[in-house]
């Protein structure tokens, strides 16, 4: 696919948005301060005034309705900084899980208040450490929620909570007030310095949705679909920095990246990023355009981004040698996004098991 | 009606009543190829009149100019035309080295003489062209080749020897590289030159390769006399005529797996052997290592796509086509490789009437060839690297 001009100004302003008010000082600067909020506020200030948080929601609701493959633009410059806002949790997942299965009165509440930035939503799904949204365990019963989840991504600062739960034998959404009895949140910040929660529920009042079944589904392939161009712009930025280090650092008196290892791993992770990237817009746009095998394309871009960011990550590392593995250098916060972003919304493993069902084997 | 659409009906109705019934299957295996050229013997009347008839539409070569026998179709026609063509599953009419190789050679390099010459019987299926490029001492370092070629006044005198000629033994006419300038540096000094195979002092020696096929030969070039108009671009530039036809063919290379697995997915053809279990495919390793194909086939083709789009909107494929080449032949090399797991020994079977005499276990081998043949993997990370990423030279 290739971008229409909207889209491609789309993407030239976001990068220089995230570049200028999002870069990866601004991370290491959350994390050493354990700030307790755990994002970046005037950055997220920045997108709500440049109306990115709305990019999902319909302009009915105050929103641009730009689309996945806008939203996936977003991500991709996310992942170049390693931005942290949530805008995954709340514009993207919150965002799709409420237009598709909202009630009129849901989503005339949350819709605008997330193109606003008046709220944050977080999505609970993974009831243990993997994400298996096909065998949920918290229960809704006589609309009460009890259960446990983990990697509630912002889910310490959201104003409202998404659960997925079982009620008889139907999976589907429910929202929930974090501030309600019942619910206990432990923030867990990740080895990635971002946000994510534990939440237990017992015997919660669990609002239901209209459709909380699509909600889900169409809250997870959102998801993962956006992750999928999050972790390719990931994928680009590290293999770019890696790339100009080759190009600087010297050994035996030359520079290492004229040694023949280098350059055909350097050419072959290059190859794996353009084709993560490709595949990710690819799918983007499958969702957009309603196409048959748009969760095929999904499933197919979440799992390829996750192992080409794990790759680049590592390759990056090991190419940087020593200084890859201090702290005061930046290159292992892409290595460490990579892992955390993969296991996000189900890893590579996942995704190709749920592939492989899809396509009948 | 758009003029597109208008184009489509009428082929669509033109294939219905021209494509007869045995050419709308898929090859069953790649010796079903129709080849063409003087030495063709066609396998069916049906294979026959499909090419005959295909060839007087032009549409034996879509896109080149009607003058020259091509359908004279743009781009977007001749889309469609592939496009209603898979519809039916029509075999291709007819090709070899001629359509793919020699004739956008021609079509950008060539003298209006040699196009008007060589091009109409490409378009016929009349003349089948092999390509003489690797020599012994030549192989990925290409633009070392030392066959030579003497000015003798009106014509060339060839002496020298090629290997890995593709079907030589069965080709009418050869293009090739020779030295026309022994004192020039190595990338100069290099002509494209063509003659016929039947001219004195050329033979061939098939070559016999693990599959047990013999698609390619040693081709020996003895006091062979060359008329001198038969030089396409300039004499002592033919590298520029060979890299650009290099970076075509690797361009070519689109991911469509051939022979036996065109058209033919693993999943399925896995689980008629391995059997399934609630559903699945009952190997877990071959179920995990199939998907993780597919999904590298498809970010693969979702390259191509991009590629090819940025291409039509003039930045050229240029060095890409390294990733293309590169990436595509390591994917079939996986795809035969799985497709032999799933076959068990029925993939090992060498000269059973159940498996076509080896089908199997001979294509597999085969595609062992494909990061080998028109620059290796290694010559095309080479490539990558130093074109694309700019890393520097030692």
């Amino acid at each position: 696919m290739k971008l229409n001009d909207e889209q491609q100004m789309l993407q030239d302003s976001v990068a220089r948005l995230m570049a200028d008010k999002g870069p990866v000082s601004h991370l290491r600067q959350l994390r050493d301060e354990h700030h307790d909020k755990g994002y970046d506020e005037p950055l997220w200030q920045a997108m709500v005034e440049a109306g990115l948080t709305g990019i999902l929601v319909p302009e009915e609701h105050g929103g641009i309705g730009f689309g996945l493959v806008g939203a996936g633009l977003v991500a991709r410059e996310i992942g170049r900084n390693l931005s942290v806002t949530p805008f995954l949790s709340t514009a993207v997942l919150g965002a799709a899980a409420l237009s598709a299965g909202g009630s009129d009165e849901q989503k005339a509440k949350w819709l605008p208040a997330i193109a606003e930035g008046t709220a944050i939503i977080a999505l609970a799904v993974d009831d243990g450490a993997k994400h298996r949204p096909e065998r949920l365990q918290a229960r809704v019963e006589g609309g009460t929620l009890s259960g446990e989840k983990r990697l509630v991504l912002d889910g310490h600062v959201a104003d409202l909570l998404l659960v997925a739960a079982g009620e008889g034998d139907q999976a589907a959404l429910y929202l929930v007030d974090p501030k309600a009895d019942g619910v206990t949140v432990e923030r867990t910040v990740m080895a990635d310095s971002r946000n994510a929660a534990r939440i237990r529920f017992d015997g919660v009042p669990a609002e239901a949705m209209a459709d909380g079944a699509a909600a889900l589904a169409t809250a997870l392939r959102a998801g993962r679909a956006v992750l999928a161009a999050e972790l390719s712009g990931l994928a680009l930025e590290a293999f770019e920095r890696t790339l100009g280090y080759l190009k600087e650092r010297k050994q035996f008196g030359r520079l290492i990246g004229t040694f023949q290892a280098l350059q055909h791993r350097a050419a072959q992770l290059s190859g794996e990023v353009a084709m993560s990237e490709a595949l990710a817009m690819q799918a983007l746009d499958a969702c957009d355009r309603g196409a048959d095998d748009a969760d095929q394309q999904v499933l197919a871009a979440k799992a390829k981004a996750a192992r080409v960011a794990l790759l680049a990550g590592q390759e990056a590392v090991q190419m940087h040698g020593g200084i890859g593995m201090t702290d005061e250098f930046d290159i292992g916060f892409f290595l460490k996004r990579a892992r955390a972003g993969g296991e996000t919304l189900g890893d590579a493993n996942y995704c190709a098991d749920r592939f492989a069902a899809l396509r009948g084997y | 009606m758009s003029d597109l659409e208008q184009f489509r009906a009428e082929t669509r109705a033109w294939l219905e009543a021209n494509c007869p019934e045995e050419m709308r299957q898929p090859l069953k295996s790649q010796a079903e190829h129709c080849w063409g050229g003087r030495k063709w013997q066609f396998q069916s009347e049906a294979q026959k009149v499909w090419m005959e008839r295909m060839a007087d539409k032009g549409w034996t070569a879509p896109q080149w100019p009607k003058e020259y026998g091509g359908g004279g179709l743009s781009q977007e026609e001749a889309e469609v035309l592939a496009e209603e063509m898979k519809r039916i599953n029509a075999r291709t009419p007819v090709s070899n080295f001629g359509f793919w190789m020699l004739g956008p050679a021609l079509l950008k390099f060539g003298s209006e003489e040699l196009k008007r010459e060589h091009l109409p019987p490409i378009c016929r299926g009349e003349i089948r062209w092999c390509q003489g490029y690797s020599e012994p001492n030549a192989g990925s370092d290409l633009a070392s080749l030392q066959t030579r070629a003497e000015d003798k006044g009106d014509h060339f005198v060839v002496n020298g020897q090629k290997i890995w000629t593709s079907y030589a033994d069965k080709a009418d006419w050869i293009f090739c590289l020779v030295r026309t300038d022994p004192q020039a540096t190595k990338h100069n000094g290099i002509s494209f030159v063509l003659f016929d195979m039947e001219s004195e002092g050329v033979s061939t020696r098939p070559i016999e390769l693990i599959s047990g096929e013999s698609p390619f030969c040693e081709t020996f070039f003895d006091d062979v006399k060359v008329d001198k108009h038969q030089v396409v671009g300039e004499l002592n530039r033919g590298w520029d005529v060979a890299k650009y036809l290099l970076t075509h063919e690797r361009n070519n290379i689109g991911g469509e797996p051939p022979g036996f697995l065109k058209g033919r997915a693993l999943g399925p053809l896995a689980a008629e052997y391995v059997g399934t279990e609630h559903g699945k495919l009952a190997d877990a390793g071959l179920r995990a290592d199939i998907a993780d194909l597919e999904i590298d086939h498809m970010a693969f083709q979702a390259l191509v796509g991009k590629i090819r789009a940025e291409a039509e909107a003039g930045q050229g494929v240029g060095a890409q086509s390294a990733v293309l080449k590169y990436y595509g032949t390591e994917l079939n090399k996986r795809r035969y490789e799985l497709m032999m797991d799933a076959l068990g020994s029925e993939g090992l079977e060498w000269d059973s009437e159940r498996t076509q005499g080896g089908l199997f276990a001979r294509e597999w081998l085969r595609s062992k060839g494909n990061s080998i043949e028109g620059g290796t993997s290694e010559v095309m990370l080479g490539i990558v690297s130093k074109r694309l990423l700019g890393l520097p030279d030692a």
